[in-house]
């Protein structure tokens, strides 16, 4: 990420960026709440024109710690990329959805939801896509713990012993 | 058939209507074409020419209805197995299940990790030949049809019930 894009964030929403201690670094840190305008204004600024979400990742950093969501962009036309971070509240996780700027973050939000249960506030069909709908529980959060039995099929076996 | 065997002339085979069923049914048990994952490569490669399925009088059908055999071809997930178990409920009798692979026979990879998988469908199914493999190979998997097909044989539909 050139430093240009930065600059540029950083003039537009001087509240929304947190400050890094290592500029250098490749991603940008986001407070949650400006990101559908900061999002807006990445995909619509013609210097800037990030016309591709490529990724959405969801992190977990451990029972004691947040949840993250990463965005890849890329630009068509510059030929530029960047990586948003926006670390969230484990009990509440929400992030304003971006699925009417980019239309493929429908299902890469609706995959961080089936596995984090991470709220995309304004996405317009939040339902688990990998999951069957009835499934309690977010898998991929550490502090996931497997269900005994799922509609009365015993799901893990004693394995103490096979070992 | 000691006593009247040889009496007649050619093309006159005395058997009785059990053996006559029970060699029927062996020798043309068709499977349901359905596959869940790199298992079915496989069996889509025993299906076709090199090792062709029809020359053992199997052929793929695409409705539960119309098969015998299910061959269940990879890892089943817990939202797949409620859907194996329901196809399984829709096969006519005498039906019978195939567990390919080593997910379908015990969860394989994903045993002690996996969430999301069935760790084995005999959990959902009842299970005639487990063949084991990762994939498993086409002559693995034409090894376990062999053995399903001796074991159809042996039963006596008319006097015993089927998969007793």
């Amino acid at each position: 990420m050139s430093q240009d894009i930065r600059t540029i964030l950083k003039k537009a929403f001087p509240a929304a960026i947190v400050e890094q201690e290592a500029e250098t670094e490749d991603y940008l840190e986001v407070r949650p709440g400006e990101w559908f305008e900061i999002a807006t204004f990445l995909h619509d600024t013609p210097e800037l024109k990030f016309d591709s979400l490529q990724c959405i990742t969801g992190v977990d950093w451990g029972p004691e710690a947040h949840l993250e969501v990463r965005y890849n962009l890329h630009s068509m036309e510059h030929k530029h990329k960047l990586e948003i971070r926006i670390v969230l509240d484990r009990t509440a996780p929400e992030v304003p959805s971006v699925e009417k700027i980019w239309r493929v973050a429908d299902w890469f939000e609706r995959e961080v939801y089936d596995m984090y249960g991470i709220v995309f506030t304004g996405h317009r069909n939040l339902r688990r896509i990998l999951l069957p709908d009835d499934w309690v529980g977010w898998p991929l959060r550490k502090d996931y713990e497997t269900p005994e039995t799922y509609h009365g099929i015993v799901v893990p076996k004693i394995k103490e012993e096979w070992e | 058939m000691g006593v009247l065997e040889h009496k007649f002339q050619d093309n006159i085979v005395v058997a009785s209507v059990d053996k006559l069923l029970s060699w029927a049914r062996s020798t043309s048990p068709w499977y349901f074409q359905f596959g869940l994952a790199c298992c079915a490569i496989e069996m889509m490669a025993t299906a076709a020419s090199r090792h062709d399925l029809e020359r053992i009088g199997m052929m793929p059908r695409s409705s539960p209805r119309q098969a015998d055999v299910m061959i269940v071809s990879g890892t089943v997930t817990l939202k797949m197995g409620l859907r194996v178990k329901r196809l399984y409920e829709q096969m006519a009798d005498p039906k019978y299940v195939i567990a390919m692979g080593s997910c379908a026979t015990s969860g394989g990879p994903y045993w002690k990790y996996g969430y999301h998988v069935l760790k084995g469908v005999d959990l959902v199914v009842p299970v005639d030949v487990y063949i084991p493999g990762c994939p498993p190979r086409p002559e693995a998997l034409l090894d376990g049809l062999l053995k399903l097909q001796e074991k159809i044989r042996h039963e006596r539909p008319l006097t015993r019930k089927t998969g007793t």
